[in-house]
């Protein structure tokens, strides 16, 4: 069931789920930066493709707090960090942030199970957000996304002056059902399926005409070695800086280091983001197994096209989502990989 | 709540004992006086102190050693120091068991076995070791050779004297590089010797020790005929969570802290050559 409310509905839209659980929107930051913020009264929904960072900080934050402990002449106590978090509706997430749910998914709850990213997992409704304008650098059709009709646990999709919602999980359908939609002067009829059906087939047709729109990965699953081994890394990687900014933005990039901060009145384990680009990931006694950054590139790009596949029935850890391609300051990305790639083999 | 495998339980050290000038073995308990958790051989275990920091570490006792694990630990650095500087009583942070272990109960059931170890290397065979002894019934004929830079520098030499050079069907091999007075056993390093003792391909050999050592040894069981696949290791990467979740020890499709960190090395010949 599709069901159609008038845009100038969308903040009496908003407000109405904020009152059900803890909310969060996209917001605009400048003409360019969009980020995700927690709904207020007023607070405008950014009608941007992306987010500067992905929506995977929810569920596997920059900095995620573990565990406590205090030491008191030879004794440790061991203080658990963990409360459970209460639910709450990220709103209007991109197709391609909402397949990164599963990618990460496959490394966090996977046995044994990481309880901190399963219990926000849990506690999320995710209403994601069709793309009506998809951008040049995306390419999440690549994978099999279907920009026009993204996941996650309901759907919107705004268009003709017209806000579209479906759910598809139970927790999607349990909160479109909590909020009274007929308020909000909502109607489902046959219409709306197909003026939803109209938009989607416009913007396959935009998809098409987009630069990136054939690109597609190539299994390479039985070629590990080979494409390891290939020679296309060392000009691909000639410029990287080994700053990591590709590693953050990524929706799919899960690395993570465990430290240690002593606050004075007890330490603090936490988790930190952490990036296969840089030199002191692999750093042991004996040196680091990846010394140059040809070796610690290869690593970002063989796992998400190759590694994670062969793991993981063939899916890849990219999603499209093009970020890593606005960002990097020499220009390079995966979409110049998936084409050396796809060259070399 | 559910239980997280990333927060550390509290163990007890109750003994300490010096090995070699920088190798401590430590016995560690639950703070109930009980083993902290069952393991396999070859399984390894996340130590930590709070604001010191964590480290990967063999669990060096066999499985069959029902009151307390061991751990023989190489004074290293910031965390390794700090516990080479601890005294009994002491209580540190344990986590664990990781790892898959050695294939004890599979592909080494009613095999001969030859196992070789280099230095601080004898930590994961100490455990898989005496878990044959203890179930000897399972397992073929035994060698072992072992080499060390010198004879301080050979870990549990006690327990090798008195126990395993004792045990029946088994033969200790030990070695040290350089002549020294009061040492009249072998001299030379551990890849010749194996070549010069000529083992019989029929035994399912397993090698560790530093990445220099592990190469020639394995050279030299191929120039005897052994096969890729009937060569077994373990493996070191830098770990941090211990299950497959950090991407740190991530080489090829496999994760150190997972699937290995014992592998065969045919398997370890299908994954780029990244350790
Ligand atoms: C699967 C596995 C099993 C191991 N078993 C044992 C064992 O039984 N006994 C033992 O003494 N050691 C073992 N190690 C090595 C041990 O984990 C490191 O020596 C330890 O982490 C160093 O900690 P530190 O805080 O003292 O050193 P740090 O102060 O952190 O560092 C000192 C030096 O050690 C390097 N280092 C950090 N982590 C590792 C690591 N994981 N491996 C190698 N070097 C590292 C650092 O880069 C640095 O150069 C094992 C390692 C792995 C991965
Ligand atoms: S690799 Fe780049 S395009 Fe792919 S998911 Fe990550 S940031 Fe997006
Ligand atoms: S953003 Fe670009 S320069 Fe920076 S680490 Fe990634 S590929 Fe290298
Ligand atoms: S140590 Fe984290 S993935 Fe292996």
């Amino acid at each position: 069931m599709i069901t159609r409310i008038s845009s100038e509905k969308l903040p009496e839209l908003l407000q109405q789920i904020s009152e059900q659980e803890k909310l969060y929107i996209p917001v605009d930051k400048s003409d360019k930066l969009s980020v995700y913020e927690e709904y207020a009264p007023g607070k405008v929904m950014s009608l941007k493709l992306n987010t500067l960072r992905s929506a995977k900080d929810f569920f596997f934050p920059q900095v995620q707090p573990m565990a406590k402990f205090r030491m008191e002449g030879k004794k440790i106590e061991v203080m658990d960090q963990r409360t459970e978090t209460e639910d709450y509706c990220i709103f209007g997430v991109r197709a391609c942030d909402v397949r990164s749910f599963d990618v990460l998914d496959r490394v966090f709850l996977a046995d044994p199970v990481d309880t901190y990213y399963e219990d926000r997992r849990k506690h999320a409704t995710v209403v994601s957000f069709a793309c009506s304008e998809p951008s040049e650098t995306c390419f999440c059709h690549s994978f099999g996304i279907d920009a026009a009709k993204p996941d996650g646990d309901a759907r919107m999709w705004i268009a003709n002056g017209n806000v579209y919602l479906e759910g598809i999980t139970e927790k999607g359908e349990k909160l479109l059902q909590s909020l009274d939609l007929a308020a909000l002067g909502a109607a489902a009829d046959d219409a709306a399926v197909q003026e939803v059906e109209a938009e989607q087939q416009r913007v396959h047709e935009i998809q098409k005409r987009m630069p990136l729109y054939s690109l597609k990965p190539t299994d390479n699953r039985d070629k590990e070695l080979e494409i390891f081994n290939a020679p296309i890394w060392k000009e691909l990687s000639d410029k990287c800086l080994g700053c990591g900014s590709c590693t953050f933005v990524c929706p799919t990039c899960q690395c993570f280091d465990i430290e240690d901060f002593d606050s004075g009145h007890g330490v603090e384990r936490y988790r930190c983001w952490d990036s296969c680009m840089y030199k002191d990931f692999t750093m042991m006694a004996a040196g680091t197994p990846r010394k140059t950054q040809l070796e610690r590139f290869r690593q970002r790009f063989m796992h998400k096209l190759v590694y994670y596949p062969i793991r993981n029935d063939g899916i890849y850890s990219c999603v499209g989502c093009g970020r890593c391609l606005r960002r990097c300051p020499i220009h390079m990305n995966i979409v110049k990989v998936m084409k050396a790639m796809e060259e070399d083999a | 709540m559910q239980k997280e495998e990333l927060i550390p339980k509290v163990g007890v050290v109750t003994e300490i004992r010096q090995e070699t000038p920088d190798v401590k073995t430590f016995r560690v308990v639950g703070t109930d006086g009980r083993k902290l958790f069952e393991h396999i051989p070859g399984q390894c275990a996340m130590l930590s102190v709070p604001g010191i920091g964590e480290a990967m570490i063999s669990i060096t006792s066999s499985p069959t050693v029902e009151e307390y694990m061991e751990f023989s630990i190489k004074k290293v650095g910031v965390l390794t120091s700090w516990l080479h500087a601890m005294e009994t009583g002491q209580e540190i942070l344990v986590r664990g068991p990781y790892g898959n272990g050695f294939p004890v109960d599979t592909t080494f059931k009613g095999r001969d076995l030859l196992f070789i170890a280099g230095g601080i290397g004898l930590a994961p065979l100490h455990s898989v070791i005496n878990y044959v002894r203890a179930k000897r019934e399972n397992y073929g004929h035994i060698d072992i050779v072992y080499g060390s830079r010198s004879k301080e520098d050979l870990v549990d030499l006690e327990e090798i004297t008195n126990e395993w050079m004792q045990e029946k069907d088994m033969n200790v091999y030990l070695t040290i590089d350089r002549e020294e007075e009061g040492w009249d056993g072998h001299v030379g390093f551990v890849p010749n010797y194996v070549q010069e003792l000529n083992f019989p391909t029929t035994e399912t050999a397993v090698i560790c020790g530093p990445p220099v050592m592990i190469h020639f040894t394995l050279q030299g069981l191929k120039a005897l005929g052994f096969t890729d696949s009937q060569v077994f290791t373990t493996m070191e990467m830098r770990m941090k969570c211990g299950i497959g979740k950090c991407g740190r020890c991530n080489i090829g499709d496999k994760y150190v802290c997972k699937d290995g960190p014992v592998f065969s090395f045919d398997e370890l010949g299908e994954l780029p050559d990244e350790y």
